[in-house]
């Protein structure tokens, strides 16, 4: 038996008054009550939804959380018993969609202006035209380590679970840089050409290079000796390590340029020398200085006084 | 349809004043009928919805029209996209296949 309205079942308005409830639910429970029909199974249910009714609207709480649909007939709880959405996207909807006066529904017609973007050709015109369109373009983006956007690379992409396509990285690619394949987007329609894939490259940074422009820049260590006496030592670059000259009294922030060894061959490789003392202390090279220190005195910090 | 006294028991938390503020500021829109005000179900639904915002998720008086003006928006750009939707499905299987694949990202 399908539940009712416990309002329908006494018989009473919502409005109500709870004297009136009991009023009427006591004048249905004497004529349904099981002991005064017995063996009169109708009556018997009946009466139970009666009770359950009752039980239901004689509750302030209980009726009120009914009223607002909070709980079934039964007492249960129900889930949210309205949902705006489900009037508002229908047809119920029109009546507050031309709210305050900035929109029309005419103005969601601009929805189909979106279509016939992108080169819809009517055909030939005419019966039997077909729609000719070119597909979408796709876009991606690829990450590529900084030697392989400086020497150029291959490397896959994945365009879809399933798929991918095998990239390759031009040799001085920069970062941001977008990268179109032709023919590798969406598929055309009615026989019209591919979109092409745009694949924004970002270049991971390196732990030693720099890059600014086709240059590389790079730090490197040399010790007390090298700076002082000069020498050559070894220098990595892009293309893997040369070996360069250091003059003799090059300092720290000494910049020295290797030609050619900067993005793609364009650039040149500016390499900054940074003067770095032995670890461990030295108690000769600390003699040494007390010495050397008292006999040649020198202000290397003349130029900052105010 | 529901009249304004039947509104303000079902809606846990709404007072009459209030109410008619919301309708004086054309929040809710019920007709306007000789006894009174007459609800349909989505101006109900509709004090619910405001009822959860301003008194629930505390959306101030100001931000109430901006919010309810995009959600509107919002609900009937999806009614628009359901006529789309249902225009698509009269196409032939191909094209729809077709559509279906352009959408797939």
């Amino acid at each position: 038996m399908a539940a009712r309205n416990p309002y329908e079942v006494l018989g009473v308005k919502k409005e109500a008054m709870a004297d009136e409830i009991r009023t009427a639910y006591r004048a249905l429970a004497k004529k349904h009550h099981p002991d005064l029909n017995p063996g009169n199974k109708q009556a018997e249910a009946l009466f139970k939804e009666i009770s359950a009714a009752y039980d239901l609207l004689s509750d302030a709480d209980k009726r009120a959380r009914f009223d607002r649909g909070e709980i079934d007939e039964a007492g249960n709880e129900k889930p949210r018993a309205y949902a705006y959405q489900d009037f508002a996207e229908g047809a119920p909807g029109a009546k507050y969609r031309t709210s305050h006066e900035n929109m029309s529904p005419e103005d969601l017609d601009d929805l189909f202006s979106f279509f016939g973007r992108g080169g819809a050709r009517g055909g030939h015109g005419g019966e039997g035209a077909t729609i000719r369109m070119r597909g979408g373009d796709r876009q991606y983006a690829l990450t590529v380590d900084f030697l392989d956007a400086v020497n150029g690379a291959k490397q896959r992409l994945e365009l879809a679970p399933g798929k991918s396509l095998d990239v390759t990285i031009p040799a001085g690619v920069r970062d941001g840089q977008v990268l179109r394949l032709a023919g590798q987007g969406g598929p055309g329609l009615g026989g019209g050409p591919a979109g092409d894939a745009l694949i924004e490259i970002r270049v991971a940074p390196h732990a030693l290079f720099r890059r600014e422009g086709d240059d590389i820049h790079l730090d490197l260590p040399v010790t007390l000796g090298e700076a002082v006496l000069g020498g050559r030592v070894t220098v990595p670059t892009p293309t893997g390590a040369v070996t360069m000259t250091v003059p003799p009294h090059s300092n720290t922030g000494t910049v020295l340029r290797l030609r050619g060894k900067g993005v793609a061959g364009n650039g040149d490789e500016l390499v900054t020398l940074k003067v770095v003392l032995p670890s461990d202390s030295n108690a000769e090279l600390d003699t040494f200085l007390k010495d050397w220190a008292a006999k040649y005195p020198y202000d290397p910090r003349k130029g900052m006084r105010t | 349809m529901i009249a304004l006294e039947t509104l303000l028991r079902q809606v846990r938390g709404l007072d009459a004043a209030e109410l008619e503020e919301w309708i004086e500021a054309r929040w809710v829109r019920p007709e306007r009928v000789a006894s009174g005000y007459v609800f349909q179900e989505i101006d109900v639904a509709r004090v619910h919805l405001i009822v959860e915002l301003r008194h629930e998720l505390l959306v101030d008086a100001e931000a109430m029209p901006v919010i309810l003006n995009l959600l509107d928006q919002v609900y009937a750009l999806r009614n628009r996209l359901k006529s789309v939707a249902a225009a698509i499905e009269t196409l032939p299987p191909e094209t729809q296949a077709l559509i279906r694949e352009r959408l797939k990202d």
